[in-house]
């Protein structure tokens, strides 16, 4: 797409924003509307009356963050009743991954019934976008997105790489 | 016998030519009718019921493999009746078809796979368990033999039959039993046994050693020239570049063959399948002058070395070792460096010992290198004494030769244990070519040229047939093509 020009003028000040008074006094009076309207739908609750729950701030550092029962958060590779990985390496996944961000490498398994396995199965959770498509193509469902860990940071691109022991670390 | 009928077929027009059956004409203009069990090289035995059509005037559907196209026959393929009758066809081959395409290698290129997309989508009206079979029989040394997937189209059997007349496989059992399998005592060990895989419609038979390594859907394919032998089979080269932790990283995932009626037919041979798979091996990227010091050069500055180098002596003592390996372009240069230019007269062009091998009556051709014949054809005049290594030897001994010039050939092959004393003994030793060999190890310059897959050119086979390839894959390193390379020597050389 080229690249256009447009010229942005800059709204106007006049003394009653530049004494910033007038503005101070409409922010707080925001503050305070949602104030009380909070403290009376947690009073009306107290009371016991049907009333709309009101805010509460969740303290997320140091209290567990709320996750929705269907929340995408990290992978975690299913096992069989034996305990091997359902994996069979059909590549499905890395397939449809729009981020690009798994990579498998298949072997042949000690199991004529099983026939194939994944030898690696590696996720770069720095380039997942979390979309979920890999568990939607799965076709032994053996790849869900319900880890419930959010928190994935790691001091280096190369630490953000997980591989099959640590996805399945977690799974029975 | 050329007479031509009309038949309409789904509306369109349709030539066929007497004795054609309504299948082979369809296909012909190019119209795909679903099949499983006819192949134009191995009949139509009728048993795969997939290419069933409607008549019109007929009370019942026909199988379109074996109805003669007659004058004014009125055919439809994809009209509902056509399709209902397809589609329960392909519903008894799915009745025991184990279903297991996320672990099966032809996936992606699978005839029950396209047809069930294309036809098919039912909900399978089959209630009972299905019947178990032996999964993972390997029969040779390329082939495996997965008998649920396979679906009785007797392809395989009717190849081993007809064309490789080695009689391996048969189908054994009746009935829901029946199973294609080995003949007692014998293995799948023919030289054409890769094409069973090829024209397998469905995952039964596969590749061994493409097995699990790489998905076809990220294969990139491009038309080449199998460079084994002279006959210059037409080929698909698959490629896999896009995800190189795929097939072990090796960039050349597998070799397909191409349909040509002149050359090859719809076969390849296993040697020229399975022989360039080290494709990646060994590789030189870099323009080396290794005596008497060590150290890389440009390419500028390699060709004003060597050009010096090769007019250092009387070049009666100069000799050239060249194969048919050399596409038309690269003969080309090669005469106009080494016969105008620096008039040689030592040449080393014969394919024994190191480049001849097993010919048969089907394919395989003696000398192992695609391009004699483009060299040939070419000519280099009756100056020139046409050597062969022994005599070659000979000269290097007496003292006749100080400095050879080897283009992608390795003298280890051909003279043992005594090469390096051999190649020790030379005042100039070039080497040129895309692989490392004992000539590249000892050789004072040493200049990597491109591989086949690495550049574009033209083979003339044993026919004379002039054939050309594409480019595959990137040249690795500084490697540049064989011709560009002559002619850059040449331009320095030219008085």
């Amino acid at each position: 797409m080229a690249m256009t020009v447009r010229p942005v003028s800059r709204p106007r000040r006049g003394l009653l924003e530049q004494s910033y008074l007038w503005e101070v006094a409409r922010g707080l009076g925001v503050t305070f509307r949602h104030f009380f309207i909070n403290l009376a739908r947690h009073c009306l609750r107290l009371a016991g009356l049907r009333a709309e729950p009101g805010a509460v701030t969740i303290q997320y550092p140091d209290e567990p963050a709320v996750l929705g029962r269907r929340a995408r958060t990290r992978h975690r590779l299913l096992r069989r009743p034996d305990g091997s990985p359902r994996c069979t390496a059909c590549l499905l996944c890395e397939t449809i991954c729009p981020a690009r961000c798994i990579r498998i490498t298949a072997e042949e398994s000690p199991d004529p019934a099983v026939e194939k396995r994944a030898k690696t199965f590696d996720i770069d959770l720095g380039m997942c976008v979390f979309c979920g498509h890999c568990v939607e193509a799965c076709p032994v469902d053996a790849i869900h997105m319900d880890a419930d860990q959010v928190e994935l940071a790691a001091y280096s691109r190369g630490d953000m790489i997980w591989d099959m022991p640590a996805l399945m670390r977690d799974t029975k | 016998m050329d007479k031509t009928l009309r038949f309409t077929l789904d509306g369109r027009p349709i030539e066929a030519r007497l004795g054609e059956t309504v299948l082979e004409a369809a296909t012909r203009a190019g119209v795909m009718i679903p099949h499983y069990c006819w192949h134009q090289a191995l009949g139509n035995p009728g048993n795969c019921r997939m290419c069933i059509v409607e008549v019109e005037g007929a009370a019942k559907p026909q199988v379109s493999c074996r109805l003669p196209a007659r004058e004014g026959l009125v055919v439809r393929s994809i009209s509902p009746a056509a399709r209902r009758a397809q589609c329960s066809a392909l519903e008894f081959h799915l009745v025991d078809h184990p279903l297991d395409c996320p672990v099966c290698d032809q996936s992606g290129e699978c005839g029950l796979q396209d047809y069930y997309m294309d036809i098919g989508r039912y909900k399978s009206a089959m209630r009972e368990d299905k019947a178990h079979a032996g999964k993972r029989l390997a029969l040779g040394p390329h082939i495996m033999l997965d008998q649920e997937r396979c679906i009785m189209c007797t392809r395989c059997t009717r190849f081993v039959g007809q064309v490789s007349k080695s009689h391996e496989l048969g189908i054994f059992g009746r009935g829901h039993r029946q199973a294609v399998d080995l003949v007692p005592g014998r293995a799948l060990d023919n030289p054409y046994s890769g094409n069973l895989a090829d024209i397998c419609p469905v995952g039964a038979l596969t590749d061994r050693d493409f097995r699990f390594q790489v998905r076809v859907w990220y294969l990139d394919s491009t038309e080449s020239i199998c460079p084994g032998c002279s006959r210059g089979c037409n080929i698909f080269v698959h490629t896999s570049t896009r995800r190189p932790w795929q097939n072990q990283g090796r960039r050349l995932a597998r070799l397909k063959p191409r349909f040509s009626p002149e050359v090859n037919g719809h076969w390849i041979c296993d040697e020229g399948r399975y022989g360039f798979l080290d494709f990646d091996s060994k590789r030189l990227g870099r323009v080396m002058r290794l005596k008497p010091v060590s150290e890389e050069l440009s390419w500028d500055r390699a060709a004003q070395e060597v050009a010096a180098a090769l007019r250092r002596k009387p070049v009666e003592g100069l000799a050239v070792a060249a194969s048919g390996a050399l596409s038309n372009e690269d003969w080309l240069a090669f005469k106009e460096l080494f016969v105008d230019t620096l008039q040689a007269r030592r040449f080393l062009f014969a394919p024994e010992p190191d480049q001849a091998g097993t010919e048969d009556q089907l394919l395989r051709r003696r000398e192992k290198t695609p391009n004699l014949e483009g060299g040939k054809a070419l000519g280099f005049g009756t100056k020139i004494e046409s050597l062969g290594w022994d005599s070659l030897a000979g000269d290097i001994e007496a003292g006749k030769v100080w400095g050879l010039y080897v283009i992608d050939r390795d003298p280890a092959q051909a003279w043992g244990g005594r090469s390096r004393e051999l190649l020790e003994r030379l005042d100039l030793l070039i080497y040129q070519g895309p692989r490392q060999c004992l000539a590249g190890e000892l050789a004072h310059y040493r200049l990597p040229a491109t591989a086949w897959l690495e550049e574009e050119g033209h083979f003339t086979n044993f026919q004379g047939n002039v054939q050309g390839y594409q480019r595959a894959l990137q040249p690795l390193g500084a490697a540049k093509p064989d011709w560009a390379i002559f002619a850059d020597l040449e331009r320095r050389l030219k008085p």
